[in-house]
């Protein structure tokens, strides 16, 4: 900041009406960039450097050698960062999955406009608002065998003895469990958008329908469908980008197991990062983190930028 | 389906009363498990972890009081010999054969809290607020690119930042500090206010300010004395966004605090009693930090669709 303002020749600020146009924007907008390269790329630099090194920061004194790109070769060998990005796929799938049909259907409903709609949509959006650490961590209780009220209710429903499963312990459930969770928290995210969509649509067109004697199924293919599908996409690109990255709540409920069935990609960079300290080598899978969210996005907004030209 | 779709004529009363009936099913189910935080809060350690789940039952403050404080366990016979119990919570603390050893973490980790958030929160409006000007305003070269570019810090997955953010709080000593916690929330914070904000500010005509500045204010005058006013609703919601944020927030927290700077979050998840978590005490500082919340997402409700998509819906 300083040195972009010292840099404004002292004449060009003391002009007739104040600084030009030109130098305002620069002094508004310096600050912002200069704390994003201080805090952002100057590390996001230095993550690539170290990357092409066997650092290791709980050792910060043994000798840093280059070693090229062995830190990337061994990552795309390891069969245990392929099973992470498995368990991280999974998770992205299911959890967009579930909370685009859940979220749209309930979209659907509150556009029926009943009475009460807009103070129960403000109550189904609260699990989003909160701390996904705080919450998550009180779905553990939840999740309790024998004493939790989730399994207490499964048990209550199906009958079934509410110790005979785990949903955290057991390595078929606990996948499900972070799903759930997850799409407990964000599906009110995805309503929210989809609802948008909906009330975008004009009731002209509905009416052009209803002229043309439309049945309502196909008013519902033809025209709703495909007028909220950017939403919907938009809301898909936001949820997939925030879960690819999921940490939180996954750390406190399983912190990747059990053994590392939950073991997403931001609990194993964390591992190799901060636990076995291999810094160099953690880097290097955060690199190749960064390139998968940015492509990903990248092809999804064009994708998105076609559907919307339609 | 064919029952419940869209149409011209309002849709029908049965239509709308099935469509109330599974909303408000879904609204009541998806709150048991705050309700249950609530309520567990009061519970007893005991009552807890009884089976089947208990509903009803007698409240308490143990839950709170073990949150405040830290205990040690005692003999009968020495807890006899105490004087009159001081407060409530010693009260309820010898029933159990402890006496309290004094205070907990949670209020240093909740003032940390409050101080980072807001810290965060003001330097990241203001940030956001200029640029945001400047963005809106002005032509700015590679504009687009600048505004991706700042979009794009926020997709970063939090643990591949913190591994250079935790190797440069290092040397430069901002580790496990309140400022270091404020600079890296300011600048995860000012990529959503700099978006929000600059949508805020394109709705405020021109004309205002330059219907000023030909009255003879300069630029930032103009800026100051006429945009800024025009834009107080959008500063403010970007505001609690920007605290809602840095409230929750978790992963650099537990990352790169330990003592000092530690914020609730990362705090509450350790609290452990005699054998095993406390959850009276865990569900207690879980309501204490979610309430805040609450009451923000009530304030908010008219602009969570533009804070949720970074202004890309704006209804």
């Amino acid at each position: 900041m300083e040195r972009v303002a010292g840099a404004t020749p002292p004449v060009m600020a003391r002009q007739v009406r104040g600084w030009s146009d030109g130098t305002v924007a620069w002094i508004f907008i310096a600050p912002t960039i200069l704390l994003l390269l201080a805090i952002n790329i100057f590390p996001l630099i230095w993550t690539i450097w170290l990357s092409f090194t066997n650092y290791r920061a709980n050792r910060p004194n043994a000798p840093v050698r280059n070693i090229g790109i062995e830190n990337y070769h061994s990552i795309l060998t390891d069969p245990d960062i392929w099973a992470a990005m498995q368990a991280t796929a999974h998770f992205v799938f299911w959890t967009i999955l579930l909370q685009t049909l859940i979220g749209f259907s309930l979209a659907y409903l509150i556009d029926r406009k009943f009475r009460g709609h807009g103070f129960w949509t403000t109550v189904i959006l609260i699990p989003m608002m909160l701390s996904p650490a705080v919450v998550g961590n009180f779905w553990k209780f939840l999740f309790e065998p024998q004493i939790g009220l989730f399994n207490y209710a499964i048990a209550f429903i199906s009958g079934v003895d509410p110790s005979s499963f785990e949903m955290l312990g057991s390595v078929r459930l606990a996948p499900w469990s972070i799903i759930i969770v997850d799409t407990w928290m964000w599906t009110p995210y995805v309503m929210l958008i989809c609802l948008a969509g909906l009330r975008s649509i004009p009731d002209y067109i509905y009416e052009a329908a209803e002229v043309d004697r439309a049945s309502r199924w196909r008013q519902f293919w033809s025209i709703t469908l495909p007028m909220v599908l950017p939403f919907i996409m938009l809301a898909v690109l936001f949820r997939a980008i925030d879960n690819f990255r999921v940490f939180d709540m996954v750390n406190l409920l399983t912190s990747g197991g059990p053994g590392s069935t939950t073991e997403v990609a931001s609990i194993t960079l964390k591992r190799e990062a901060f636990e076995k300290w291999r810094t160099g080598y953690s880097s290097a899978f955060a690199i190749i983190l960064f390139v998968t969210v940015f492509g990903l996005a990248n092809i999804y907004v064009r994708a998105l930028n076609r559907v919307k030209q339609r | 389906m064919t029952s419940t779709a869209h149409s011209v004529t309002a849709p029908g009363p049965w239509s709308r009363r099935i469509a109330a009936a599974v909303v408000i099913a879904y609204a009541l189910i998806t709150m048991i498990p705050l309700i249950w935080i609530l309520l567990t809060g009061f519970k007893t350690p005991p009552d807890s972890i009884s089976y089947p789940p208990k509903v009803v039952f007698a409240p308490s403050l143990e839950g709170y009081c073990n949150l405040f404080t830290t205990r040690s366990r005692q003999t009968p016979d020495y807890i006899a010999t105490l004087p009159a119990p001081a407060g409530v919570c010693d009260e309820v603390v010898r029933k159990r054969n402890m006496v309290i050893a004094g205070p907990s973490n949670f209020v240093p980790r909740f003032f940390n809290s409050i101080i980072i958030a807001f810290g965060s929160t003001a330097l990241s409006v203001a940030l956001g607020t200029i640029a945001a000007y400047g963005f809106s305003r002005f032509k700015v070269p590679l504009k687009d690119d600048l505004m991706f570019f700042i979009l794009s810090t926020r997709m970063m997955p939090p643990i591949a930042v913190a591994i250079p953010i935790y190797l440069m709080y290092r040397e430069t000593g901002l580790s496990d500090t309140r400022l270091g916690m404020i600079l890296l929330y300011t600048a995860v914070n000012v990529s959503l206010a700099v978006w929000l904000l600059k949508g805020f500010i394109d709705e405020i005509p021109r004309e205002y300010e330059e219907a000023a500045m030909v009255d003879g204010y300069t630029r930032v005058q103009a800026f100051i004395k006429v945009v800024l006013p025009q834009a107080t609703t959008g500063i403010v919601a970007t505001a609690i966004f920007c605290l809602i944020f840095a409230w929750n927030e978790y992963a650099f927290a537990v990352l790169l605090t330990s003592g000092e700077a530690q914020t609730a979050p990362p705090f509450i998840p350790i609290i452990i009693g005699e054998g095993g978590q406390d959850w009276p005490a865990v569900a207690a500082g879980t309501t204490i930090v979610l309430m805040p919340i609450l009451v923000f997402t009530v304030l908010l409700r008219k602009h969570l669709l533009r804070g949720i998509t970074f202004g890309a819906v704006r209804k």
